[in-house]
């Protein structure tokens, strides 16, 4: 107990926590569903970051896993409305976006490097012309709503989509970018993360230790997948409409976009880099309809100027006014 | 209708080819795969459509032959200038860093496309109204289709002739196999990377403006035959100029006939192609390694 009480960072996530629990006093509730939505993706950074930071695996489709689960929360709604609550709808989510990333994974995980990105890229695409091409079924480009749901057979009567979303989902949002945050902060740091980092720094090392390769990079490519359908499902209450825009291949290139911005050589950069990206995304539509030119220019300037995206320069910053005492 | 819907599917294969071939070039030299690549095509449409919109008044070759010199040169000055300021930093770098900047190439450009040229469609249909069609064994058929077929497979020849028959082709492949090996051999190893992006870039243009003739440029325009693109890519394997034919003919065919018969199916089919033949090939049908 005493080391986890002393651990600086496990002092900084309890500071984050409470922080993240007073928000709502502090901004306004345009601000708050905001703030739900860069949580949710952040979720899905933290999946993406497994497979980029800790496999070496960069992934350009993992819109579809987010869409996957997206779509098992619209689709439980409107197939089995009797069943429609928050619980089975997150179950559901994670169930259907585990058993997709375990099928697209098989295919891609032969691959490495650019044939990989272009793989997932591909398969994501492949879902995508599926969702909108059977609109009988996911309701095509128009979509499916996702109303307010029962949780654990608690209705929010009278509510508000607003007032639901300013109140209580915000805490279920908080709660479970929390807990998913602490198993993904687990699953990196366990027998299993290094196993996934060794392939990463040496394939053919890691297969000469007994390690087998390939199928430690499909557990790593579906519990990612499956963090993206939780990060979907959680999002699809937030917005409360599901287009197949989201299982687009640009929305896939986003994600990699925040993971980047936040700093994907530490740990906490995806969950940076989510927030600010729902944040700056936000103010450059408001502010002008070039925002593209804003967020393709700001890319272009990580990537050639802060690599290591804003906890990486934070970090460096730190570094360089530390005395240095070897 | 078999022939009809066989015609098609070349036209389409055409355009895929022509599509493929600068992302090609740009991947197998470069070893960067060009997200941007569908954004010069769409610079390519617009400067096109523009052209051809200026020209209204012109003969159909003149008008043909200005609005293609002119998308073809300015795609290749915009990948002039892409080479030289952004992506010359990013050789070194990682897959990630590649990726993520040509990504930031494609929003860049959009925008800029957009505050150049308005939002609106362009339309240019004159060269395609132009042109007429003719009768294919009782088949009403536009010229206009069989023109960018016989384009495509010029700019096939062309490609293959340079590549092979040429000592800048030489160069090109001998940076393919291996870069370090070829600068020590003293190819000018900057020179020819923007030279190949440049062609790139060119194609890419090239096959946007053969293209506005018969859809309207519109933003984001470069975003499906990106990804149709790749798959033509994937499918014929990396690098390679039979590949991209062949699986230029595959998709363009599968296309038509599913369009035909089940359209709905049309793009996972697509897919589903390129994903069958990545796990039977992983290389693709003609790809190295």
């Amino acid at each position: 107990m005493k080391k986890y009480i002393l651990n600086p960072r496990a002092a900084c996530y309890a500071v984050a926590l409470i922080v993240l629990l007073a928000l709502p006093q502090f901004i306004t509730p345009y601000h708050l569903t905001l703030m739900e939505t860069g949580l949710s993706l952040a979720i899905m950074g933290l999946g993406v970051n497994l497979l980029l930071r800790y496999t070496g695996l960069l992934s350009f489709g993992h819109g579809a896993y987010f869409a996957a689960g997206a779509y098992a929360v619209g689709l439980l709604y409107m197939y089995l409305p009797d069943h429609f609550s928050f619980e089975n709808a997150i179950l559901a989510a994670l169930l259907v976006s585990a058993a997709i990333s375990a099928l697209f994974g098989l295919v891609c995980v032969r691959h490495t490097r650019v044939f990989f990105s272009i793989l997932t890229l591909a398969l994501c695409m492949l879902l995508f012309a599926v969702l909108e091409k059977a609109y009988h079924y996911t309701g095509g480009s128009d979509g499916i709503r996702v109303p307010i749901p029962l949780f654990f057979g608690y209705e929010f009567e009278g509510m508000r989509r607003f007032q639901f979303l300013c109140g209580p989902y915000y805490y279920i949002v908080v709660g479970i970018f929390a807990a998913a945050s602490l198993t993904m902060l687990a699953i990196v740091n366990s027998p299993f993360g290094k196993i996934l980092q060794a392939t990463r720094d040496n394939e053919l090392r890691a297969e000469m230790i007994g390690i087998r390769v390939k199928r430690y990079r499909l557990y790593a490519f579906i519990i990612s997948g499956t963090f993206s359908g939780l990060s979907g499902g959680v999002w699809s209450f937030v917005n409360g409409h599901i287009t197949p825009e989201i299982c687009n291949w640009v929305f896939s290139g986003e994600v990699v976009y925040m993971v980047l911005l936040g700093g994907f050589m530490i740990f906490e950069g995806p969950i940076v880099g989510a927030v600010a990206f729902t944040y700056l995304r936000l103010y450059a539509v408001a502010t002008t309809q070039y925002w593209m030119l804003i967020i393709g220019a700001t890319l272009i300037f990580l990537v050639l100027a802060l690599p290591g995206g804003i906890t990486g320069g934070i970090q460096s910053l730190i570094n360089r006014l530390k005395p240095k005492n070897a | 209708m078999g022939l009809i819907y066989a015609l098609n599917g070349l036209y389409f294969a055409a355009f895929l080819f022509l599509t493929s071939l600068g992302l090609n070039i740009i991947l197998g030299v470069m070893g960067i795969l060009n997200l941007a690549h569908g954004s010069l095509y769409a610079v390519g449409g617009f400067v096109a459509a523009y052209l051809i919109g200026l020209m209204a008044q012109s003969s159909l070759p003149v008008m043909m032959l200005v609005a293609v010199l002119g998308a073809v040169a300015v795609a290749g000055v915009v990948g002039f200038v892409l080479e030289t300021t952004l992506l010359k930093h990013m050789y070194r770098r990682a897959l990630e860093y590649q990726l993520l900047i040509t990504f930031g190439i494609l929003m860049l450009i959009e925008d800029l496309i957009k505050l150049i040229f308005g939002g609106e469609s362009r339309y240019a249909s004159a060269p395609f109204d132009a042109m007429g069609s003719i009768d294919i064994m009782g088949h009403i058929y536009s010229v206009y289709f069989l023109f960018v077929m016989t384009c495509a497979l010029a700019a096939g020849l062309f490609i293959w002739w340079l590549m092979v028959r040429t000592r800048l082709g030489i160069m090109l492949r001998a940076i393919e196999m291996d870069r370090e090996m070829a600068q020590a051999m003293g190819i000018p190893m900057r020179s020819l990377t923007i030279a190949a992006f440049m062609l790139g870039s060119a194609f890419a243009g090239l096959a946007g403006a053969l293209v506005v003739p018969t859809t309207p440029a519109v933003l984001g325009m470069g975003m499906d035959p990106l990804i149709m693109a790749f798959i033509v890519v994937v499918i014929g394997g990396l690098g390679s100029l039979k590949g991209a034919f062949l699986g230029a003919l595959i998709v363009g065919l599968t296309r038509s006939f599913t369009i035909a018969y089940f359209a709905e199916l049309e793009m996972p089919l697509l897919f589903l192609i390129a994903v069958v033949i990545l796990v039977i090939r992983p290389e693709g049908l003609f790809g190295q390694k």
